[in-house]
């Protein structure tokens, strides 16, 4: 009896780590024409299209008064955000420490410029009167206030981006409030009370940098309204002025006062220094002061002389189309040619064979979104500068953001098509499929096609979410707007909205892994 | 020599043949109309008209589901070209029959049938949608809004030229087919036009370019065919706008035609 050795082939075994894999995903890609062709068409639409939107927009500085186009720039505030810093301020020098105290017991606004104003009494949510210490009148300047509101009971707010709650409700004769402010070095802590006898801490800021002297004082200021008028397709809104009135008395300043008496000013006057409507009367330790504006970040809207830094990339959804195209071609041509039997079986783990594909085109979709926006973003802003037109600040990791997301969103968006695409196998159905899911909700949103709530709602649901990782200016409770997509605001925020592509992209890319391994090739 | 019209039967009754048995056309076909009919009744759910002067179309309102139906007129269209591509199946219909341009106006003139079908199914659904919902919505007699009805001209007009608007972007569709032979290629060129001048038309704070771009893209100059009310403050007469789209559809048609003689299958 012989015993036989089963055959084994002498030859060693193909390298099949993932390594490997890449290198042939890899190779397929760079070798097709037509998809590299299409990662160039996608960054080349993109700018294009970017351009085009300061090129196809004017403005003639030729305001009533001649005024010239610099009076449209916003100052800045201390973190180097847009800022409004509009209020009726009557202060004095405070040397060193110190602390300043008053009751506020009443707080009405009115419409300015009645005609179109709509009807009631015109005190807004955000209108707010109080105490601040301020670094200087200058615009911009660094400040801590504690204050009562229209409608959102008493705040602390500093620098113009912090915002602290305190008591809620209206101010009125029966319901006063005391407020009060003491400053001990850089920190100024914000006290509230309801009776003038039991205090309570509202917040304590710290500002770093605060010179020894400020200005303390009494303040009133009142955002302006809009009315948004929507129609299919379009949307317009007015607005105008309102003027907030506030009555204090029992005002306290305690400290060094190297001056000892009150003046009043109009800081970032709208109305001008010598306005009739704004202004401030004293009686003894009683002050009746009116002042119209905002102590605030700055929010895009659309259709404002003022525009975020990811207008420039308003063409990445053309781009978007393109990579999509691509990505969903990445593996239905396979099918259609009958390659994806060569590859299966070469690489029988099909998980990982779509794994390097999304490697391979999640990257190269990556690289196209970020070269892109590397372009897009500072030929547009320079172009949008050489307008005229106002470019919002935003710091450097907020630019970043943008930039490295405009490629993180191609990138997703890609592997998402590439899922899709494994498991319909059509590149056509595909590619509709996703095109219609991301880009057209957004398109709607945007052109402002459906009304906003339906549009917010769409962003919240769809892949199209993903576009806020390109939103650079952050919503502001504080300060009323509308805050539609259209303006740059996302519901869900930056991270929110690309979490919903991401969670869509996973879902898919679970779907096709099952599929491919339980379908026959 | 045969006479003409019996190689345009044939070539007709092939192109008739051959959509009518490719399983996607049905389900496409069905698409088209739950897509712009569920689109159509969201939106006359949303929409709703505070009161008197709100300054909105009730026929834009109630055929809004068109701006999604298109997608899978577009995908159809693409397919009956794109689809013989795929195949290699191109081959044996040239080699059947010579004359190129006649296999894409008898192509063109089938999708545009099934699509006249579709559409108007879609577009009287949607339209019977916007009549049952918008008057809960607001649009009342007080408030300045007769019930929809298909007996009022401008209304009438807006149905029959939205069944328009998507024959004309199925022609658009099969004329960039042609052009670039890949489906998916074709799919994006497409959406990617139609999608196109209305961002950018956002984007454009001058208000001439802004009309601009209104009057010149397929999408927003097509649409303007719905419009019933302020029709002197659109960028564009609805019948003229319709033309635009007919313009670029044309256009797409030219170019593919002559590329399919030019080319090689």
């Amino acid at each position: 009896m012989t015993t036989t050795t089963p055959y084994r082939s002498e030859t060693r075994l193909a390298r099949d780590g993932f390594a490997q894999l890449l290198r042939a995903e890899w190779t397929k890609f760079r070798t097709v024409r037509g998809w590299v062709i299409g990662m160039v068409v996608a960054a080349l639409v993109t700018v294009l299209v970017g351009i085009l939107g300061p090129v196809g927009s004017s403005f003639s500085c030729s305001g009533p008064n001649g005024q010239s186009c610099g009076s449209h720039t916003p100052p800045l505030g201390p973190d180097g955000e847009a800022v409004t810093d509009s209020l009726f301020l009557v202060h004095q020098p405070l040397a060193g420490d110190g602390s300043i105290t008053v009751r506020v017991t009443s707080l009405t606004g009115r419409y300015l410029d009645a005609p179109g104003a709509p009807a009631g009494r015109g005190l807004q949510p955000w209108s707010k009167a109080g105490i601040m210490f301020k670094e200087s009148t200058t615009r911009g300047s660094a400040y801590a206030a504690v204050m009562v509101t229209g409608a959102n009971g008493v705040r602390m707010q500093h620098n113009y981006t912090g915002d602290t709650a305190g008591l809620p409700g209206e101010v009125s004769s029966t319901t006063p409030r005391w407020l009060r402010l003491t400053r001990s070095g850089d920190t100024i802590t914000g006290y509230e009370s309801a009776d003038g006898t039991k205090w309570s801490v509202v917040g304590t800021v710290n500002l770093a940098g605060l010179p020894s002297t400020v200005e303390a004082g009494l303040f009133a200021a009142s955002p302006g309204y809009t009315v948004t008028t929507e129609s299919f397709g379009s949307a317009s809104g007015s607005g105008g002025d309102t003027l907030a009135t506030a009555l204090f008395d029992h005002a306290d300043l305690q400290g060094t006062k190297p001056r000892g008496t009150w003046t009043g000013d109009d800081i970032g006057g709208q109305g001008g220094g010598n306005s009739p409507v704004t202004g401030f009367q004293q009686s003894g330790d009683s002050f009746t002061v009116s002042g119209t504006g905002d102590i605030a970040p700055v929010v895009a809207s659309r259709g404002s002389l003022s525009k975020t830094i990811e207008n420039g990339l308003v063409g990445a959804f053309a781009g978007l189309i393109a990579i999509i195209v691509v990505a969903t071609t990445f593996l239905t041509s396979e099918y259609r040619r009958g390659l994806i039997r060569t590859t299966l079986a070469a690489s029988p783990r099909r998980g990982r064979v779509l794994a390097a594909k999304a490697v391979v085109i999640g990257s190269a979709a990556f690289v196209t979104g970020l070269v892109t926006a590397a372009i897009a973003v500072p030929i547009v802003e320079k172009l949008e500068r050489d307008k005229g037109l106002y470019v919002f600040p935003v710091s450097a990791m907020t630019e970043l953001r943008v930039v490295a997301g405009t490629g993180a969103l191609l990138a997703v968006a890609a592997i998402l098509a590439l899922a899709v695409g494994t498991v319909l196998r059509r590149s056509a159905g595909a590619a509709t499929v996703v095109i219609v899911a991301i880009v057209l909700p957004y398109v709607f949103a945007v052109a402002s096609v459906l009304p906003s709530g339906a549009s917010q709602w769409l962003l919240r649901l769809t892949p199209a979410a993903g576009f806020a990782i390109l939103q650079s200016m952050p919503e502001y409770p504080q300060v009323a707007a509308a805050y539609t997509p259209a303006d740059g605001y996302f519901p869900l925020g930056p991270w929110g909205g690309f979490a919903v592509l991401c969670g869509y992209a996973a879902l898919a890319l679970v779907l096709a892994t099952f599929v491919l391994r339980r379908r026959d090739v | 020599m045969r006479p003409w019209w019996t190689s345009t039967a044939e070539a007709l009754h092939v192109e008739w043949t051959k959509l009518r048995t490719t399983t996607g056309t049905i389900w496409l076909l069905f698409a088209v109309v739950a897509l712009t009919v569920a689109l159509s009744a969201a939106s006359a759910a949303a929409v709703t008209c505070a009161g008197p002067g709100c300054d909105r179309d009730p026929a834009k309102v109630s055929l809004a589901g068109i701006t999604v139906g298109q997608a899978a007129v577009a995908m159809l269209a693409v397919l009956a070209v794109s689809g013989e591509y795929s195949t290699g199946m191109i081959r044996v219909t040239f080699a059947a029959m010579p004359r190129r341009t006649t296999v894409l106006a008898a192509k063109a003139a089938v999708v545009s049938g099934l699509v006249l079908v579709a559409g108007t199914v879609a577009v009287l659904a949607s339209v019977l949608a916007g009549l049952l919902i918008l008057p809960g919505n607001g649009f009342t007699a007080e408030n300045g809004y007769e019930a929809l009805s298909l007996a009022d001209g401008p209304v009438l007009r807006a149905a029959a030229g939205s069944v328009l608007y998507l024959v004309l972007i199925g022609l658009l569709s099969l004329g960039v087919a042609a052009v670039v032979r890949d489906a998916a290629a074709a799919i994006g060129i497409v959406l990617g036009l139609l999608y196109l001048f209305p961002i950018v038309a956002s984007v454009v704070s001058d208000p001439e370019w802004y009309r601009r771009f209104q009057q010149i893209g397929p999408m927003s100059a097509g649409l303007a065919v719905q419009a019933t009310v302020n029709l002197g403050s659109q960028p564009l007469d609805p019948w003229e706008g319709l033309g635009i789209l007919a313009i670029w559809a044309a256009g797409a048609l030219l170019a593919g035609g002559a590329l399919l003689r030019l080319r090689d299958a």
